[in-house]
């Protein structure tokens, strides 16, 4: 019998990438094939050719043994191919049915919408599935955990049998993690095939049939979880020897840095986003704030650093109250920021390497007199500072917009920590990067944390907040969950804090 | 927790934050003094306000006796009314302020025809059916933005469609009548339907502009207006302004529907009207009914929304895009073939002084929705209705100043009342496939 799914010499370049070269991959009736590789290794743009968004310069793909063309969505669709993309692609204010009949729809009496005929389907499937959802929900009021389940159910009531999922865990709490993982394994049981793609390795190990490797483009090597192990696997994703686990010595707080009371924020639609939080971190100490996604911890940095008004509390910086200063008060008080979304709130893209530099300090001395920019002082200081820290640029007057996403960041750790700093407010500093990248990242940070600045890591990954923190605040739905030292909090907890479930 | 009762007190006030409840509060008692100090201190003692139920006209229907209310009395009792809802707003609050708000609007307004009218009668009736006729062009217009905007168009170019609507139904209504002497109700179709056509051109222009070739939005409605006044001064000067005969189409004549039009006060008003107007009627629900109920309504909202969802399922992003503004154009210069065969007959030169705009502003009023807009169109007409008949009172304040008051409802509605609209997430946004 043929595979389900294969794929032969599959290209694709797009200006100055070679994004897919002659990539080969086959998919059996029932099996979960995992897709790994680093950010820019080429999975999502192999999926998007799957999918007909892209178009490929070269390969064939046969379906089923015959071999097709696939033009568009549409196409994709016919042929039983469906997709959770990485960013689901549900429309908020319409319901659960009315996104799962969207392109399909049922019609009673010649034009209108038979919405109670494909809420009936919806449950059948949700029922044979085990994916619970009530079709009559607005989708923008469902839990994210919920709303990839409508997902998948759009691809099953499209009779899809070919199942492509795009980081399909990034956004989940590990005990929906879980939960999604019995899903996919009771479809692989009724015969679907699973396309898994994903950049972690724990979850690769743990649901995979098959595991193919991508780097820069190119198939690396095909395994089996009983055939490799994690680390194995890491430096086949990289291409040389990692490092997996951060190594530090035991913090030595000292005096309060930040001190955070009751602190209510709103959010741009004015919801209630931060709801009374409180903590504080240390001299010499990371402390890790841990959480979903878009369970307040956006709002709680941009608050912090005086991008987002507060509506009660104070926020208190060594000692002083800065409870709606200003952002550059903030700075001058010796607080970094790494943003969450580099391109949006860390760099100007459009400036050259050097400015984004200074942007901080640009108005003061030696980088300013009497008015006007020292060029030659803002100059030289960039030379000194992208050979200090590793940044990659053909020149210092090139437009950051040009450089990799790792030498970016590298360019914002390189303005934030040049300055006599006391607290680093550092926003998922390793989104999106490779992880060589994610290593140096790291270890400056420990660095900065044993010259004695406080730190307050915030990120969605777990394992990031659980091998640099010395205590792991959880953020669930504006509050703080629990505050827990890292070297007694285990997974489980941390994950049923994430999830809103205190024991 | 303590902290989170910010949170409930504001729920408990209907989702208002404390401090704009209590502006709320103070705007109510505001309308109450305001009702005291400019109407009631100065209406003369003794006096009688007359409101006349009555179509001037029609004499079939159940006659209605006049509304008759002592002036001062009244004047005082409706600024009590206010004084006491600002008052419970600043002590206690209301759920549905913004309800609140709306009657106290419709207070002040009645405490100013009650002053307006002192000692003389007022025709309530012949003032709504003028507000119901001002309303339908501004309603055709919000019409047009929403099954524009609904799939994520801006269409600032409404004004300019429906200037060109007007212009093509007054030159081929004329011409058929006129000069090939076409009975009356066959020159008034083929003025409609080339109107339409013409509508559906300028849609079309739009849509190439905004979908093929992204050109921001906003230009590429102004650059249509810039156009439309252009093409249209340019050709009446040249045409219709030498040939008389070609600026002359006749009217709509209203007809009456069997039994409903006998509903007393606003069964004439509503039921008594030409085609045009029962046509919005229907384009009202059969919108409505599109939009919520049917495949291609469903797929204009997700396209709306979000564009790249629907297009991964299969759905044409471009083509529901072209066929909705096509059609938007078309009920554009459907508003604009109103203003000359259900209405005055001929054209002028930037005739539609506005009404575009005002019935984009209905549409956002309105919440998207097409009788939302209608509901909104209606308060604008009413607006300018009130302006005209108040002319007629001579009532003692500049004209200049009564011309203003429909834009002025229009800014004071936008800025304050709406509050927050939701526009469709995509709106204006051209879509780029990957």
């Amino acid at each position: 019998m043929p595979p389900v799914l294969e794929l032969r010499g599959i290209t694709k370049a797009f200006p100055g990438v070679l994004a897919n070269d002659h990539i080969n991959l086959t998919l059996e009736e029932g099996e979960i094939h995992a897709l790994l590789g680093e950010n820019g290794a080429g999975k999502t743009t192999l999926m998007n050719i799957l999918y007909g968004l892209y178009s490929p310069d070269e390969g064939e793909i046969f379906v089923r043994g015959r071999r097709v063309e696939i033009r568009g969505p549409g196409d994709a669709i016919a042929l039983g191919i469906g997709m959770v993309h990485q960013h689901f692609m549900l429309v908020p204010v319409l319901t659960v049915t009315e996104n799962v009949m969207l392109g399909v729809e049922s019609i009673k009496n010649g034009i209108f919408l038979d919405r109670s005929s494909a809420a009936r389907r919806i449950r059948e499937i949700s029922r044979q599935y085990g994916l619970h959802v009530d079709p009559d929900a607005l989708v923008k009021t469902l839990p994210v955990g919920v709303q990839q389940r409508v997902e998948i159910i759009k691809l099953l009531y499209r009779q899809a049998d070919i199942l492509i999922m795009d980081e399909p865990t990034a956004v989940l709490t590990p005990q929906e993690v879980d939960e999604l993982f019995k899903v996919i394994r009771s479809l692989a049981a009724q015969g679907k095939s699973v396309i898994f793609i994903t950049h972690k390795l724990k979850e690769v190990m743990a649901i995979a049939d098959r595991i193919t490797v991508l780097r820069n483009g190119r198939v690396v090597g095909t395994t089996t979880p009983s055939q490799t192990t994690e680390e194995q696997l890491a430096s086949m994703m990289v291409g040389r020897e990692v490092l997996l686990r951060v190594n530090k010595r035991p913090a030595m707080p000292g005096e309060t840095v930040l001190e955070v009371e009751n602190l209510e924020v709103q959010d741009d639609r004015g919801n209630p986003a931060v709801r009374g939080v409180s903590f504080e971190v240390r001299a010499g100490e990371v402390l890790g704030i841990a959480g979903v996604q878009g369970n307040g911890q956006t709002e709680l940095v941009q608050a912090l650093t005086g991008l987002r008004p507060l509506l009660a509390g104070r926020v208190r910086i060594l000692g002083e109250e800065v409870s709606g200063a200003p952002p550059r008060r903030i700075l001058e008080k010796g607080i970094a920021h790494v943003p969450e979304d580099r391109q949006q709130d860390g760099l100007v893209l459009s400036f050259p390497v050097a400015d984004n530099l200074v942007l901080n300090t640009y108005y003061l001395p030696p980088f300013a007199r009497a008015g006007t920019l020292q060029q030659e002082v803002i100059f030289t200081t960039a030379e000194q500072r992208t050979r200090e820290f590793d940044v990659r640029t053909p020149s210092i007057l090139t437009p950051v917009a040009n450089l990799s996403g790792g030498n970016q960041q590298k360019v914002i750790v390189a303005r934030e920590f040049s300055r006599p700093i006391r607290l680093l407010i550092a926003s998922q500093p390793t989104r999106g990067l490779d992880v060589g990248s994610i290593e140096y990242i790291h270890q400056r940070i420990i660095a900065k944390r044993d010259e004695g600045c406080g730190i307050l890591l915030v990120s969605p990954e777990l394992d990031e907040v659980m091998s640099l923190s010395d205590r792991i605040a959880v953020m669930y739905e504006g509050r703080i969950m629990d505050i827990l030292p890292a070297d007694q909090a285990t997974r489980e907890e941390i994950g049923l804090l994430m999830a809103g479930v205190k024991r | 927790m303590a902290t989170s009762s910010t949170w409930e007190r504001i729920a408990a006030r209907g989702g208002i934050s404390p401090g704009r409840a209590r502006t709320y509060g103070f705007i109510f008692l505001g309308a109450g003094l305001l009702i005291y100090l400019l109407f009631a201190r100065v209406a003369a003692a003794g006096q009688a306000s007359t409101f006349v139920m009555n179509f001037g006209t029609a004499g079939q229907q159940v006659p209605i006796p006049d509304l008759v209310l002592p002036t001062g009395p009244t004047l005082y009792a409706l600024a009590l009314i206010c004084a006491f809802l600002g008052g419970w707003q600043l002590a206690r609050g209301f759920r549905q302020v913004n309800l609140v708000l709306g009657i106290i609007a419709g207070l002040f307004v009645w405490a100013f025809l009650t002053w307006a009218s002192q000692g003389r009668a007022f025709n309530l009736t012949g003032m709504l059916n003028s507000a119901l006729l001002r309303a339908v062009p501004i309603a055709l217009a919000g019409l047009s933005g929403v099954i524009c905007e609904r799939c994520a168009v801006i269409n600032i170019g409404i004004e300019g469609m429906m200037l060109t609507g007007a212009f093509t139904a007054t030159l081929m209504g004329s011409l058929a009548l006129n000069i090939w002497g076409w009975p009356s109700w066959a020159s008034m179709s083929f003025g409609l339907v080339s109107a339409l056509i013409s509508g559906a051109l300028m849609g079309l222009l739009l849509a190439v502009l905004a979908i093929r070739f992204k050109v921001n939005q906003i230009i590429a409605g102004t650059a249509i207006n810039i156009l439309a006044v252009g093409i249209t001064s340019f050709l009446s000067a040249r045409i219709l302004a030498h040939f008389q005969q070609l600026n002359s189409t006749g009217t709509l004549q209203p007809v009456p529907i069997p039994l409903l039009s006998r509903i007393p006060i606003i069964g004439p008003v509503i039921f008594e009207q030409n085609l045009l107007v029962y046509l919005l009627y229907i384009l009202l629900v059969v919108t409505h009914v599109v939009l919520f109920h049917t495949r291609w309504g469903l797929r204009t909202r997700a396209v709306g929304e979000h564009p790249r969802a629907a297009d991964t399922l299969g759905v044409n992003v471009f083509k529901v895009r072209y066929v909705n503004v096509t059609i938007g154009g078309m009920v554009a210069a459907l508003g604009g073939a109103f203003l000359i065969l259900g209405s005055v007959g001929r054209f002028d030169e930037l005739m539609t002084a506005g009404k575009g705009f005002i019935g984009l502003a209905a549409m956002i009023f309105g919440k998207w929705m097409p009788f939302g807009a209608f509901g909104a169109a209606l308060i604008f007409g009413f607006a300018d209705a009130l302006q005209t008949k108040l002319a007629i009172l001579q009532v003692p304040i500049p004209s200049q100043f009564l011309l203003m008051a429909p834009y002025l409802v229009t800014i004071i509605v936008l800025a304050g009342v709406v509050g927050e609209a939701v526009p469709p997430a995509a709106d204006g946004k051209p879509y780029e496939k990957q």
